[in-house]
């Protein structure tokens, strides 16, 4: 093994941006994936915010609407994970993987690359998401200009963290299908044991606490405060401090899930 | 070219590899052997950097797996059980991807992916999507890929899988020619007749140890000479027939059809010239007439059995 020197930091990063390429050349290949990327934002906008709006009203007053803009920002940001891990499942399953890793390549870029490309592309549908926000659901944000810049830095953040949790799953799985179930089945209905859709004060006893250590509460109480939507009120730590609490949940998942996938990588011996 | 003294591996439950040795002079073609389970794609993949050994040594190319991984895979192309490529992506844009991942420029890992395209009948197919590739192109694509620096030794496991007769006969060609131009070539497969037409050394493995080695033809005479097999046209010809065969060897009779006879052919194809001889001397008629070679399927059998 060769010590990590200049040069190996130079084609980790020149590595790392052939491997986005890839990401880039597959989406331009598949026009209609983006579109459905687009469709998407709109239909949750009108499902959650005109359907379910309508029957619910916040506990501390303030338009639904406004309320349940930062949830479904979050919950893009969130299935990034389902996602990337479809796609190095894929990978996996078709031996690419293998041929990577049988070529010398710089061992982190191929994940390193395919994260940042991936979270650029979720860039794209967020972005749609917030159009459909404000055209459709009447969405603004309230903040400072510095504070509104804050909470999409947090979402971002939280998506970067999400990938490499769904990376590390799809290193694990057989198929793109085995990495779908594998992700989609939790982590959809987590996005829903939160703060995300609901007033969290009307959850009962046994389920609060859930939702209010779940990071995407504090994920998305951080931007409904940042952006100045209304927000739900707890007791808990994390949404007392929830800026606070959801840079440290995104770090530490971040903190945990590269190295673990970066070793994964590396080592799969199937 | 490729060295291998006591490898062994196991995974948690099973001990896939149990000390395997193996020795392939350059530019030859080795072909591992075996049944489902006895070990090929676990040494494929040690040696192809993909796995580490729990012990024993193996060295490609002078470089050991191990200690030398980074430097030896400039040296090796491999192409796995799947065409391990993009389908999303064209057949060119998959080339110049894995070339631009060995470090060649811009303007090089065109120019390669355009002469490997040619090389390998793709020159037209380069613009489409794989996906849109018959099994045969992908299997050419994937073995353009696994050539992207010429590498002096080749790993190839079951390169032939799932391909219709023509492909398959394709991609021998090219797999030769390979060889021809000095390319060490290892390769695992299920097809005997793959390992009779391409590997000048066959090793069959069985749970994890070598069963055998030695040329197609070794390994064929250790399973016995060559064989005239004898269908006589009326099963009341047989008796006849037999005191006439006894002149020439020792005749069996063959379960599978009453009226059928083989003799040892120790002349080879004059034997079966006497054996007709004889036959019509004695105004047998007969159906079919033919000298059998030991196939490699006969050696793999009752060594794997």
């Amino acid at each position: 093994m060769t010590k990590p020197s200049f040069d190996t930091l130079r084609w980790t990063v020149l590595d790392s941006l052939t491997i986005a390429g890839r990401t880039y050349s597959r989406q331009a290949a598949q026009p209609g994936e983006i579109l459905a990327f687009l469709v998407f934002p709109v239909i949750m906008t009108v499902l959650f915010g005109y359907v379910f709006g309508s029957a619910i009203t916040l506990p501390n007053g303030g338009d639904y609407r406004d309320y349940l803009m930062p949830g479904i920002f979050m919950q893009v940001m969130a299935m990034t994970a389902t996602a990337a891990a479809t796609a190095v499942g894929e990978d996996m399953a078709r031996g690419i993987i293998d041929r990577f890793r049988a070529q010398p390549i710089a061992r982190s870029a191929v994940l390193v690359g395919r994260s940042v490309a991936d979270l650029s592309m979720h860039l794209l549908s967020l972005a749609a998401m917030v159009l459909a926000g404000i055209l459709l659901a009447g969405w603004r944000a309230h903040g400072s200009l510095g504070a509104t810049a804050a909470a999409f830095g947090l979402l971002v953040l939280f998506g970067f963290a999400m990938i490499w949790v769904g990376t590390y799953i799809g290193l694990w799985v057989q198929s793109g299908a085995q990495a779908d179930a594998a992700t989609f089945g939790w982590l959809f209905p987590m996005t829903f044991l939160a703060n995300t859709f609901v007033p969290i004060e009307g959850l009962p006893a046994w389920l609060k606490p859930v939702a209010d250590w779940n990071p995407m509460s504090a994920v998305v109480a951080a931007t409904r405060e940042l952006f100045g939507n209304p927000t739900s009120v707890s007791s808990a730590w994390p949404l007392r401090h929830p800026v606070a609490a959801s840079v440290l949940w995104s770090v530490a998942i971040i903190v945990v899930f590269v190295p673990l996938s970066v070793n994964r990588y590396r080592s799969t011996s199937r | 070219m490729i060295y291998v003294e006591g490898l062994r591996k196991r995974y948690k439950a099973k001990e896939a590899l149990r000390g395997i040795d193996l020795e392939v002079p350059a530019g030859t073609v080795c072909g591992l052997l075996g049944p489902n389970g006895a070990g090929k794609t676990t040494a494929v993949r040690i040696l192809a950097t993909l796995l580490r050994p729990d012990a024993g040594r193996a060295e490609v190319a002078g470089l050991d797996v191990v200690r030398d991984a980074d430097r030896l895979r400039f040296r090796i192309g491999l192409a796995g059980q799947h065409a391990a490529v993009d389908e999303l992506l064209t057949g060119r844009r998959n080339l110049e991807l894995f070339a631009r991942l060995y470090h060649l420029s811009r303007a090089g890992a065109r120019r390669r992916a355009g002469e490997l395209l040619e090389r390998f009948g793709l020159a037209e197919a380069g613009r489409r999507p794989v996906k849109e590739y018959s099994g045969g192109m992908r299997r050419r694509l994937d073995l353009a890929a696994s050539l992207i620096v010429s590498p002096p030794v080749l790993f190839m496991d079951e390169p032939t899988t799932g391909l219709d007769p023509r492909s398959r006969m394709q991609l021998w060609d090219l797999l030769r020619d390979l060889v021809k131009e000095g390319t060490t070539l290892l390769l695992t497969t299920q097809y005997l007749d793959e390992a009779d037409q391409l590997a000048d050394q066959v090793v069959v493995l069985r749970e994890g140890v070598v069963a055998a080695a030695g040329s197609p033809a070794e390994l064929k005479r250790a399973v016995g000479g060559d064989r005239v097999r004898v269908l006589f046209r009326e099963a009341r010809d047989v008796d006849a027939g037999l005191r006439v065969l006894r002149a020439t060897g020792s005749p069996e009779l063959d379960g599978a059809d009453a009226r059928q006879v083989t003799v040892p052919a120790a002349d080879g194809a004059q034997s079966l010239v006497r054996i007709a001889g004889a036959l019509d001397a004695a105004g047998i008629p007969v159906e079919d007439l033919a000298l059998r070679r030991p196939t490699l399927d006969e050696v793999f059998l009752r060594l794997t059995a």
